[in-house]
């Protein structure tokens, strides 16, 4: 038999259910494995090794979590010093209901701070490596999920995207990562970074898998008053059987390709593999039709509006009082973030910035509205790039800006996102994105299991 | 030049529902042990969120209808950003551009009538205790709900301050929504100031806010000295202008707590964490519907149907208690010939306590003192003939020199009247026909 550590999330529940092992011999395979690898990688901030403790992951499966998110007792910095020792008082709604499922969590993923950043570069501990290149970063801001996931070193990981802080990781780094709608799952006890735009997901290791997690974590909990749609219940155990929706044949899908997403700035070599992935799609009986997101140029700019203002108020509350230290902890990129977000909202500004970028946003929502009037999914790149060097872009906070050009209007429309691994160029992973209606993950989750069944993309592993 | 004052005001009423405002913890905090009502949420936690406590906005919602407010049928929370340590998430949620309630009037007793331009929902802070040179902070009263009413700029006086601050109280415990007990901060004041010239139509180009007076007797106080320390600055050819000023009670006087310069600047933008706040015209209808009848509707019923003085309507218009005690004695006293103005008067004379008296008690109270022989100079001459010629002896006694022997007469006069007779006027009445000579006349 291969290396437990190498099955994914369905497979693991399969074999756990045939008994080919117990849930002890896989947590002891995935900590042997994180010891042997985690330094190197930095993929984890904290490694639940202890099972004497409390909340031992020994006798459940292991799932990496984001720092972001909360988990009652475990150190939750979310990437920053002034959270550093923090261990909250509560677990998220989204850790109570892997709790629930017989999930545990092995550990801590590294990010940007506070989920500020593109490149996982912005962790006040270090950066995460590419598992691909150790030179290259592995994107971000859910740094250390998608790295923990593409080395094996969890069974799955569940991560935040803000602006493409999963989808553009789980590119950089081949992983299957699905940004949910917004009020798809509930935000309660993710440390927020800009509350209209944040959302749970996972990187998983295969669309499968994906669709599984979003099962187990969605639904309404009554704590996020914005998380009112229902649970996705697209059951696995069901498929096994049956033919479902999300094995259906995407034969007569209507698949739309944004032109505003392969113009300036999209790497030649990034835009092949795209268009092959694209073509693949057409092979597999997808309708492929352009389409138009003519407000695209500007949604960058109301992101960098709205993201700040938001995050201006969030960060309000460290303050030393009653946890964590004091405001000299924080790094500059939140600093950056912080004096964005104040001077925008600032009277006698507001009008020219925070409600201009609001207008932006519902004429980008309407973009989508309009094209999906018309086709069931959209799909394109993620990121503009494969993972680049490391430092490569720190000292430049627009060129790092301009790495989620493709990924942040998902966010500012709430509507969900899957980031595909579909080839490589030099070596390194590229993801397609398929996107979708708002609540339709059902959708882009079915158009993402038909391109990875038909292609093997999934079965590339980095070799550390 | 004569100067007038310009006075709008913001009252802060804690409403009193089970739970807090976004949360579910218990919203009853007073006199409990410190950070007992606490959890991430109103503790501003990393990763906790809000949730709108229903029954807080439908209580807005009762104020808004109760003072004639439009009731926004799409209204948005905003957070109020600043830093103060008893405000642990560095904002406050409130509303500000898209509030509940809007638009609205209260009249006074004096029949001037105050505007008020909105009823809004927020939430209230910790609240910090300075002691031996620390400071400590309980996040009990963290989150619990809070109705803003501001209005007009509409007051002249301190009087209509008064009158509209128990309006306001008397109306919030009609409607149940809080017990606006000022001693325990459930209510709190807080007034905008400035003078101009008599006849000025304009507003004056600034304003002083009171604010942090934690009483109302400091809050009229504070009023009062800054009406003529304004006054006493403009006759002098001073600049007046924006700030914020407290209370001083040792001095009594106010002083300057911040200046235009350090003014905060809120950055108000719409709350993302919650969604927009849709009512339905039918729910804000079936509100509408479920509200009591409001003391100045019912004090003006009273006056109409029960033909009482307007000043005694108000009187047992208080409460809602009170007038349901009215309203019971007089629906009693109705089968015993009583009317409502004796009622009234009994009420506001005796003041029985209306949790333990009956409003049938006093009925009977009011009846036996009507055929009690009280005024009937006639009826008590009878009796007390008839005493002193049932008590030839005591007579006898007095007309010596006996004073005491008075009293044996009137005893027996009000046992002659059941004890219902007055007894000054049985005094006088007995010396005067003791006085007389003849004794014949007793007969």
């Amino acid at each position: 038999m291969a290396d437990i550590t190498s099955l994914t999330l369905t497979q693991t529940l399969k074999a756990l259910e045939e008994k080919e092992f117990s849930l002890e011999e896989l947590n002891k395979a995935y900590l042997e494995r994180i010891k042997k690898y985690n330094s190197s990688l930095n993929a984890y901030l904290f490694v639940n090794e202890q099972n004497k403790q409390s909340f031992s992951t020994s006798k459940k499966i292991p799932a990496a979590i984001k720092d972001v998110i909360s988990t009652k007792d475990i150190p939750t910095t979310a990437g920053s010093k002034v959270l550093g020792g923090y261990r909250p008082p509560y677990d998220a709604t989204v850790v109570n209901l892997l709790l629930e499922q017989g999930v545990g969590v092995i550990g801590k993923t590294n990010c940007d701070e506070f989920a500020m950043g593109a490149s996982g570069e912005n962790s006040a501990y270090g950066v995460t490596k590419n598992p691909w290149d150790k030179t290259k970063v592995p994107g971000g801001t859910s740094s250390g999920s998608a790295v923990a996931v593409a080395t094996d070193l969890c069974v799955f990981a569940l991560g935040s995207d803000t602006g493409g802080s999963i989808r553009q990781p789980a590119s950089l780094c081949g992983v299957v990562g699905l940004k949910t709608s917004y009020g798809r799952v509930s935000r309660y006890g993710l440390i927020a970074t800009a509350s209209s735009l944040d959302t749970i997901g996972s990187l998983t290791k295969s669309v499968e898998d994906a669709a599984l997690v979003l099962s187990w974590i969605s639904g309404p909990d009554g704590y996020d008053a914005n998380c009112t749609n229902e649970k996705f219940t697209l059951q696995p155990k069901t498929w096994v059987n049956h033919p479902t929706r999300l094995k259906a044949s995407i034969q007569g899908l209507k698949v739309g390709v944004p032109k505003e997403y392969f113009g300036e700035g999209l790497d030649s070599k990034v835009k092949e593999v795209i268009n092959k992935a694209i073509k693949k799609l057409e092979e597999l009986g997808a309708e492929v039709v352009e389409v138009s997101l003519p407000h695209s140029p500007y949604a960058l700019a109301a992101y960098y509006i709205i993201n700040p203002s938001e995050i201006s108020a969030n960060m309000a509350r460290f303050d030393g009082i009653r946890f964590g230290f004091g405001r000299e902890k924080i790094g500059p990129e939140v600093k950056r973030r912080i004096m964005l977000g104040t001077f925008a909202l600032s009277s006698g500004y507001y009008d020219d910035y925070y409600a201009q970028a609001a207008k932006v946003r519902t004429l980008v929502k309407q973009d989508f509205e309009k094209a999906f009037a018309s086709v069931d999914v959209i799909v394109g790149p993620v990121s503009p790039t494969t993972a680049w060097n490391l430092g490569e872009k720190v000292d430049d906070p627009l060129k790092m800006y301009l790495a989620d050009i493709y990924t942040i209007s998902a966010n500012l429309a709430g509507i969900p996102g899957l980031s595909v691994p579909c080839g490589f160029s030099d070596g390194l992973p590229v993801g397609l994105q398929i996107l979708g209606k708002q609540w339709d993950e059902e959708t882009v989750l079915r158009v993402g299991y038909a391109y990875e069944q038909a292609t093997d993309w999934r079965k590339e592993k980095p070799k550390l | 030049m004569k100067y007038e004052p310009v006075i709008g005001l913001e009252v802060h009423v804690e409403l009193n529902t089970k739970s807090k405002m976004f949360c579910r913890c218990s919203a009853d905090y007073f006199g409990k042990e410190p950070n007992t009502h606490t959890c991430p949420v109103c503790l501003g936690l990393p990763g906790a969120l809000p949730y709108i406590n229903e029954q807080a906005i439908n209580d807005c919602i009762k104020i808004g209808l109760a003072l004639g407010c439009t009731i926004s049928e799409k209204s948005l929370f905003e957070r109020k950003n600043y830093f103060y340590p008893d405000l642990p998430k560095g904002y406050q949620i409130s509303q500000y551009r898209w509030p509940l309630c809007v638009g609205g009037k209260i009249t006074l007793d004096s029949g001037e009538v105050i505007r008020i331009n909105r009823a809004h929902q927020e939430e209230d802070t910790g609240k910090l205790t300075h002691k031996d040179g620390v400071t400590l902070i309980d996040f009990n009263r963290s989150g619990v709900p809070l109705v803003e009413i501001v209005t007009e700029p509409d007051f002249t006086n301190v009087e209509q301050i008064r009158d509209y601050a128990k309006k306001l109280q008397q109306l919030f415990r009609y409607l149940g929504v809080s017990n606006a007990d000022m001693e325990r901060g459930d209510m709190r004041l807080e007034a905008n100031i400035s003078v101009r010239p008599v006849g000025q139509k304009e507003l004056p180009p600034y304003r002083v806010e009171l604010k942090n007076i934690n009483s109302f007797r400091f809050m009229v106080a504070a009023v009062e000295y800054e009406i003529k320390r304004q006054i006493t600055a403009i006759e002098k050819g001073e600049k007046l202008s924006q700030e914020t000023r407290g209370w001083d009670e040792d001095k009594k006087c106010t002083y300057l707590q911040r200046s235009k310069e350090e003014a905060h600047d809120y950055r108000y933008f719409p709350e993302p964490d919650l969604p927009e706040l849709i009512l339905e015209h039918k729910k804000i209808q079936q509100i509408k519907n479920s509200l009591p009848e409001l003391p100045w509707i019912k004090s003006g019923r009273y006056k109409k149907e029960l033909n009482i003085r307007v000043e005694d309507a108000v009187r047992v218009t208080e409460s809602i208690g009170m007038s349901q005690f009215f309203e019971n004695a007089v629906e009693h006293g109705k089968d015993h010939g009583i009317n409502p103005q004796d009622i009234v008067n009994y009420i506001i004379n005796k003041k029985p306590d209306i949790e333990t008296v009956l409003p049938t008690q006093i009925i009977e109270e009011i009846k036996g003192k009507a055929i009690g022989v009280v005024g009937d100079v006639g009826e008590l001459k009878k009796l007390a003939k008839q005493a002193i010629k049932d008590n030839p002896k005591a007579v006898e006694d007095y007309k010596k020199g006996k004073e005491a022997a008075l009293q044996v007469l009137i005893g027996a006069i009000m046992r002659l009247s059941a004890g219902k007779a007055e007894v000054g006027k049985v005094k006088q009445i007995l010396a005067k026909l003791l006085l007389e000579k003849d004794g014949d006349q007793y007969a």
